[in-house]
């Protein structure tokens, strides 16, 4: 594309052809032209006129709209004359009869010197500048065309039909973002406020960058609320990246990489509450779980840090029930360790950030059996927190007395005083147990390890090889082996990082001595070894029809020696002869 | 002289080997009567050792393994639980007592609990008398 020179504010410049001389200008940080209906993102529309500029070509000059006239060979531009700043104010003060009360129409007139307009005021609560940002960005970038103009000439507005937007709005909220005077918000898109349920535990933007800490720190795409993936428009971050490293076309790839050993490190997931009906989990807006709180108390979480009732008040009091679907025999036996500490770590928090706030904590039992554990149970009792010794039983909104009316109320039985009680609280924070991945038991065949009785990945040992697996070089580290707190889960795996490193490095596998092996002269072929051996070591060999015991993966039980019908197999140290021998020389 | 049974013990390595020696590094009493002999799992007993030992002279044999869930090859203990009792019916089906061959489950930490199978699995084979190989019938 060819260069076009010309002269914005006695600045000579050259720029692109076919550019408007709002870009132009703008290209060369000339950025006080005020206007209100461009959006880079868009087309050219000339709606509000304020970016009017006046520009002398062949010696004569004239007022053109900035944002729509495109850049011309020689011409002069001037961004600032005094007949500009004179058809602006007239602008301004046609807009201000308008919509009298927006706020930027406001501060574009104090800019300018108005004071007031000479125009007729028709409706003072006015908000529509009929820039129709909202209708071309609906319709250009997101592609939904939820919103329209409707109506000619005075009558003209921008307005919903309501049997087209109830399909077309993808409740994106780009209107709302765009819309200079604030007419539109996003309680208008959904109807009230934006709160725990939206923002819940995902990202709040579907670009993002996955944590705080992710390595590589890059954004990544949530292909679920991407706008692009709903209605095939929009790509604005792909037309504004830079350095262009943003491609909708990626798609997920699946690649098989060969490593030496396996850590497996899959974590665990958090017990759905809402099964446990009596909580009101789902039910009840401010019941919350753990991690929904934890979000909510994070400064870059959906409510910025402040602890907050579904309807935007803080919460005067607030009670914690513990073993939520832990040591509970309907659900699991086991205690999922952390939740006493990040309890208590919540009141600590809620005490923080809301000082007069009311604490009830309602547990079985206080595990609090780390380093420095049990000095902070003691600093919380004299915070104040309200300690009962009980299990919840249920979380309810019917009221018997007119101080529990409106709020939530906890019914428990308090077993160190001995009586049933009803805790009225607005806020029920429910410690929810950690539970294997839906995925473990995929996951266990995958690299062919067992799991114990409560779904979690066995680990060879208890005691002596806590992240080992039966099979050589897959080693199991944090709540993918059980539940367990961050120095617990750091520490195991620093242990499986230097396991794997030690396997590594050597460079070679040292193999059991005492291995199985078959004598293919009297295998018969009839697989019955096959299934019995536990590590999957022996496979059928179809060329000879017999089996065939894999050295490296053969621990040497002895199992497939035992079963063996021809006494094909011999387990080398523990051959049936030496053991035979074995039995009569004790018997002597 | 009273009948002093001899009993053949077939030990995995892991646990019950471990166990065994347990009982024997704390000094725990309990009758001579097992002479060990140290199988790398419970899995890899053949019912014909079982079958061996008794031809051989033995009164009893005690197969000793890890517990359901423990066991160093996952699951050999597993097959033990399966092939012993069906060598139980088939000896009982040529009269041999079904006392005379016992599968525990004993731990590396269960050093008490074998002495007591031990002591106590002697004294049954003490009552029941010594195994006699041709069933001491009219052949006998």
């Amino acid at each position: 594309m060819s260069e076009v020179s010309l002269t914005i504010d006695d600045k000579d410049i050259i720029v692109q052809e076919g550019m408007t001389i709002l870009e132009a200008a703008r290209s060369v940080g000339i950025d006080d032209i005020p206007t209100l209906c461009y959006h880079e993102a868009l087309a050219p529309y000339g709606a509000c006129r304020l970016c009017t500029v006046e520009i002398t070509s062949r010696g004569k000059s004239k007022l053109v709209a900035s944002c729509t006239y495109p850049v011309e060979e020689g011409l002069e531009v001037n961004t600032r004359s005094d007949v500009v700043i004179a058809a602006r104010k007239v602008l301004i003060e046609m807009l201000l009869a308008r919509t009298p009360h927006a706020k930027i129409i406001q501060d574009l007139a104090e800019e300018y010197g108005l004071k007031e307009t000479r125009f007729k005021v028709d409706r003072p609560e006015e908000l529509c500048i009929l820039c129709g940002l909202c209708a071309r960005f609906c319709e250009e970038v997101i592609g939904a065309s939820a919103i329209t103009f409707a109506e000619r000439g005075i009558d003209r507005e921008i307005t919903v039909l309501p049997e087209i937007t109830a399909e077309a709005c993808i409740g994106c909220g780009a209107c709302a973002k765009v819309c200079p005077t604030g007419l539109i918000t996003l309680e208008d898109i959904y109807g009230r406020k934006v709160l725990h349920s939206e923002a819940g535990l995902g990202p709040s933007t579907p670009i993002y960058v996955p944590f705080m800490y992710a390595v590589p720190a890059v954004p990544v795409i949530d292909h679920d609320t991407c706008i692009h993936f709903k209605t095939g428009g929009c790509k604005l971050c792909e037309r504004f990246c830079e350095v262009e490293a943003i491609n909708h076309e990626m798609e997920d790839e699946y690649e098989e990489i060969e490593v030496g050993s396996i850590i497996v490190a899959t974590g665990f997931q958090q017990f759905d509450p809402s099964a446990i009906t009596q909580y009101g989990y789902g039910r009840y807006d401010n019941v919350i779980t753990g991690l929904e709180f934890e979000r909510m108390s994070n400064a870059s979480g959906a409510t910025g840090g402040n602890i907050l009732l579904a309807d935007g008040t803080e919460p005067k009091s607030v009670a914690i029930l513990h073993c939520i679907g832990s040591r509970d025999k309907n659900y699991h036996e086991y205690c999922s360790r952390v939740c006493c500490m990040y309890s208590l770590k919540y009141s600590h928090l809620l005490g923080e950030k809301i000082p007069d706030v009311d604490i009830y904590q309602m547990y079985i039992d206080l595990r609090c059996f780390g380093k420095g554990y049990e000095e902070f149970y003691n600093r919380l009792q004299e915070e104040g927190v309200n300690f009962i010794r009980g299990r919840a039983g249920e979380v309810t909104n019917v009221a018997e007395t007119p101080e529990e009316r409106g709020k939530l109320i906890v019914l428990v039985e308090d077993t160190l005083i001995g009586r049933q009680r009803r805790i009225p609280v607005d806020m029920v924070i429910l410690s929810v147990a950690l539970e294997p991945q839906a995925d473990a038991e995929e996951i266990a065949r995958l690299v062919n390890i067992s799991r114990s009785a409560d779904g979690f990945f066995l680990e060879r040992h208890p005691k002596l090889e806590p992240i080992s697996t039966a099979t050589d070089g897959v080693f199991v580290v944090g709540c993918c082996q059980g539940p367990k707190d961050i120095p617990d889960t750091v520490a195991q795996a620093s242990a499986g990082a230097a396991r794997a490193l030690a396997m590594i490095s050597k460079g070679r596998v040292e193999i059991e001595a005492a291995i199985s092996v078959v004598d293919e002269e009297l295998c018969s072929g009839c697989k019955t070894c096959i299934p019995l051996c536990p590590y999957s070591a022996i496979s059928f060999g179809e060329e000879k029809k017999v089996s065939v015991i894999n050295e490296a993966l053969c621990k040497g039980c002895g199992t497939c020696a035992a079963a063996c019908p021809s006494g094909a197999i011999t387990s080398r140290h523990f051959t049936t002869e030496q053991i035979m021998s074995q039995i009569e020389g004790v018997l002597v | 002289m009273s009948f002093e049974p001899k009993i053949v013990g077939l030990l995995c390595n892991w646990c019950s080997y471990a166990g065994a020696d347990l009982a024997g590094t704390s000094r725990k009493k309990y009758a001579p009567n097992v002479r060990v002999v140290r199988v790398m799992c419970s899995g890899r007993v053949e019912p014909t050792f079982v079958v061996k030992a008794l031809q051989s002279g033995a009164d009893g044999v005690l197969i000793c393994g890890c517990h359901p869930g423990d066991c160093h090859y996952i699951e050999g203990n597993h097959k033990a639980a399966r092939r012993i009792p069906l060598l139980k019916k088939m000896l009982a089906q040529l009269g041999i007592e079904e006392e005379r061959v016992r599968l525990e489950w004993v731990s590396a930490s269960e050093g008490d609990r074998f002495a007591s199978i031990v002591d106590e699995m002697t004294e049954q084979i003490r009552e029941l008398g010594p195994f006699n190989p041709n069933g001491g019938g009219q052949d006998g």
